[in-house]
Parts: structure tokens; C-alpha cells; sequence
């Protein structure tokens, strides 16, 4: 600084202290290993990012049916066999009980992926598009069920 | 201290650079009524037990957003919660906010925050030179609703320590800057989202977030910082196209 600086002398600078050669700063930089299991919305997340593969693995068995419904009759009639297992009616409660899950935790998202709906000039509760949506999507499974239930009887 | 006073055991994950390799927690046993916050806690110990321990806090009435801290793991000022709701444990366990380095104790370094801040010039950039005397700005009640929201943010950083994208990559622009990105852009008053936009789609920009959406969960001022990044995302997807039929304002 030279001697027509106008401005004030800069505080001293904090003696360095022994061992830490100049700045005594050490910022800790704690660990992410672990993390989601940190906080149950954590587990919650990482369990609806985890359903996706079971919506891909059920893609996977539709798309072996209609392989098999290209080979004709015999390797058509052999998979739906296959469906008919007891194993395969346990693992379709299962795929159930998963694919309600992940419908409902991403209708929970969906209000904050979309601007604001109005209604008559108010904002509609997130909590009611996320129900409205959940609705929807069970009124849309029963009318398909029934239909298919219908046209196979 | 009289003996019917009620304790309340403050466990503190403490560091102090000088000294110590890495944080540590320190247990201090604190005398409390039921209008006591963690805040006045805290205060308690640097008065009457520890006057080494360090931590942020000004207002504490929930306003500047400095006393932010975990509190049992969970991002929370300070100021606004209450020994009493720990009290059936006994304990309560008071961390620095996750996901920013530790200056010392409670103390994080905001740095790369105000460095995100700033990134997204939180200030209105008018469409056209507007000359003093053309008066005040009008607003209708609409126009003010669609940012209102993202306006009561108070940079207290829980948003932060809720998401885990930003403790994963630190570069993210997270969630406090992208909702104020959003508050500037949706102001009827500013003509500087083509500037900001740049920010949004960017690597560290907001498709770093993958909606664990707990940042909207922690926020003590109702902003909903969630919902901010993900219109963001759809802004950014909407310019990108654009971009292609030519219509691109947004560069
Ligand atoms: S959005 Fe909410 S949680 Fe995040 S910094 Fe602002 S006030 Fe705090
Ligand atoms: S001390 Fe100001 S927000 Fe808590």
C-alpha cells in the first residue's frame, strides 16, 4: 500500500498458528456415503426411483408374451400357462402392490412440476391435484380391468 | 440452577480447526422452560458453560435465515423450534446444515451459495429504460401471485441440507437460487430470463434435480422451492425447441 493510499491500513492478518502453514481455515467436508438412509423421506425416494425397475421388468414379461405369441399357438398357449402359476399369481400381488406405490408417490410430485392450476381464480391445494390424479388413475385401471374382464369372460 | 428446573441434554457435533481432525460431539446438559427455542439453548451453553462454542443467529425471529442447523438430522432455523418438542427424549442433537463444509461447530461456509446467487442476478432487469418519472410499477394481484411465493425466501439454506443432488455434486445451482431464478422470470416487471436462462440448462443447472422434492418439505417460508425447479425445467425445455423452430428468444 503506498503511502498516499487513502484508504485504512487492512486488519492484520491472523497469526498463523503452529502446524498450519497461513490460513488456519480447515472446512470439514462431511461424508455422503450412506446418505439416504439418513432421513425416511430419503428411503421413501430411493424406494420410488426403485419401482421403476419393477415397471420395466413387467414391460420385459408382456414383450416375452407377444414373442411368444409370434411363434405360434403352442408358445402362446406355453406362456400363458406360465402366467397361471401360483408363483406368477404371488409375483403379480407383488408387481401390484409396487405399481400402486409408485403411482402414488409420483402423483405426489406432480403438483410441483406444473404451474399453478386455478379454479374460479384460486389456487387448487396440491394435496387435491395429487388426489384428483390418484382418482383418475384408479377410475382409468377399473374401466380397463373391466372392459378386458368383459371381452376374455 | 434450583433442582425442580427441567435439563434437557444439547449433544452438538463440535469442530474447531486448530484442534481438532474432525467434528466430535459434545454433550451439555441445559436448564429450559417450555418457551425456550433450540436457538436460546445454544445460547445458554456459549453464555454459562462453553463460551467457545460457535454458531450463527441474529433475528431470532425466523426472518434473517442465519441460524439454520440440523436439528436430530433434520434441516431447521434454529430460532423456530423448541426444546420442549425434545424434551420426551431427554436429548436433542444439534449438527451443522449438511451438505456445506464446516467452518467451525455450527458455522458452514455459504460461499458457493452466494457464488449460485449471484449466477442468477437476483435483482429486476427492466425490458426498457424506464425514467424516474414514469412512476411506480403496476402490478395486478395476479401478476404478483405468480412470484409472491418465491419472493419470501429467506437464503437460509435448510433448502440445501435437504437435497441430497447438492451434497452429491456441489456445483448444483440448487434449489433457494433456481426458486429465485423463477421469482425473477415470473415478474411482470423484469425482461431478464433470457439471461438467466443460460443458468437453468445448464450442466449444474436444474435437471441436477431428480424431485426428491424434500427441499419444499423443509422450507420454513412456505416458497416450495420444488416446484420453482421443476417449472424451470419446463421453461428451459420449452426454449430448447423453440430454439430449433427459430423462435428462440432465449439465448
Ligand atoms: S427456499 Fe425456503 S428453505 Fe430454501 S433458502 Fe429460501 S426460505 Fe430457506
Ligand atoms: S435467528 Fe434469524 S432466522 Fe433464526
Amino acid at each position: 500500500m503506498s503511502a498516499s493510499d487513502p484508504r485504512p491500513a487492512a486488519p492484520r492478518a491472523a497469526p498463523a498458528l503452529p502446524g498450519v502453514a497461513g490460513n488456519p481455515r480447515r472446512p470439514y467436508v462431511r461424508p455422503m456415503a450412506g446418505w439416504w438412509l439418513r432421513n425416511p423421506y430419503f428411503v421413501r425416494y430411493m424406494a420410488r426411483e426403485g419401482t421403476a425397475v419393477f415397471v420395466a421388468a413387467y414391460a420385459l414379461i408382456l414383450l416375452v408374451g407377444l414373442v411368444r405369441l409370434a411363434q405360434g399357438e403352442a408358445a402362446w398357449n406355453g406362456w400363458l400357462e406360465a402366467l397361471r402359476s401360483p408363483l406368477s399369481t404371488i409375483l403379480h400381488l407383488v408387481f401390484l402392490a409396487v405399481f400402486v406405490f409408485h403411482t402414488v408417490t409420483w402423483f405426489e410430485v406432480l403438483p410441483k412440476t406444473m404451474p399453478p392450476l386455478l379454479v374460479g381464480g384460486k389456487r387448487v391445494a396440491q394435496s387435491a391435484i395429487t388426489a384428483g390424479a390418484i382418482a383418475v388413475a384408479a377410475a382409468a385401471s377399473l374401466a380397463l380391468f373391466g372392459i378386458v374382464w368383459g371381452l376374455t369372460r | 440452577m434450583s433442582t425442580n428446573e427441567k435439563t434437557i441434554e444439547i449433544e452438538v457435533l463440535r469442530y474447531r480447526p486448530e484442534q481438532d481432525a474432525a467434528p466430535f460431539p459434545q454433550t451439555y446438559v441445559v436448564p429450559y422452560s417450555d418457551d425456550m427455542s433450540v436457538l436460546q439453548g445454544l445460547q445458554y451453553i456459549k453464555d454459562q458453560l462453553d463460551g467457545t462454542l460457535s454458531f450463527r443467529w441474529s433475528c431470532r425471529q425466523a426472518i434473517c435465515g442465519s441460524c439454520g442447523v440440523m436439528i436430530d438430522g433434520i434441516p431447521k432455523l434454529s430460532c423456530k423450534s423448541f426444546l420442549r418438542d425434545y424434551a420426551g427424549k431427554g436429548r436433542v442433537r444439534v449438527e451443522a446444515l449438511a451438505n456445506f463444509p464446516i467452518e467451525r461447530d455450527l458455522v458452514i461456509v455459504m460461499d458457493s451459495f452466494v457464488e449460485k446467487l449471484e449466477s442468477i442476478k437476483p435483482y429486476i432487469i427492466p425490458k426498457e429504460p424506464r425514467p424516474l418519472s414514469a412512476g411506480e410499477y403496476l402490478q395486478t394481484p395476479a401478476q404478483l401471485d405468480a412470484y409472491a411465493q418465491y419472493s419470501s425466501c429467506i437464503n437460509c439454506l435448510l433448502c440445501y441440507a435437504a437435497c441430497p443432488q447438492v451434497g452429491l455434486s456441489p456445483d448444483f445451482v440448487g434449489p433457494a437460487a433456481l426458486a429465485l431464478l423463477f421469482r425473477y422470470n415470473s415478474d411482470s416487471r423484469d425482461g431478464g430470463a433470457a439471461q438467466r436462462m443460460p443458468v437453468v440448462g445448464a450442466e449444474s443447472g436444474a435437471f441436477h434435480c431428480t424431485a426428491v422434492g424434500y427441499c419444499s418439505e423443509v422450507c420454513p417460508k412456505g416458497v416450495d422451492p420444488a416446484s420453482a425447479v421443476n417449472q424451470a425445467k419446463g421453461a428451459s425445455v420449452r426454449e430448447y425447441f423453440m430454439g430449433f423452430l427459430g423462435k428462440g428468444g432465449g439465448k
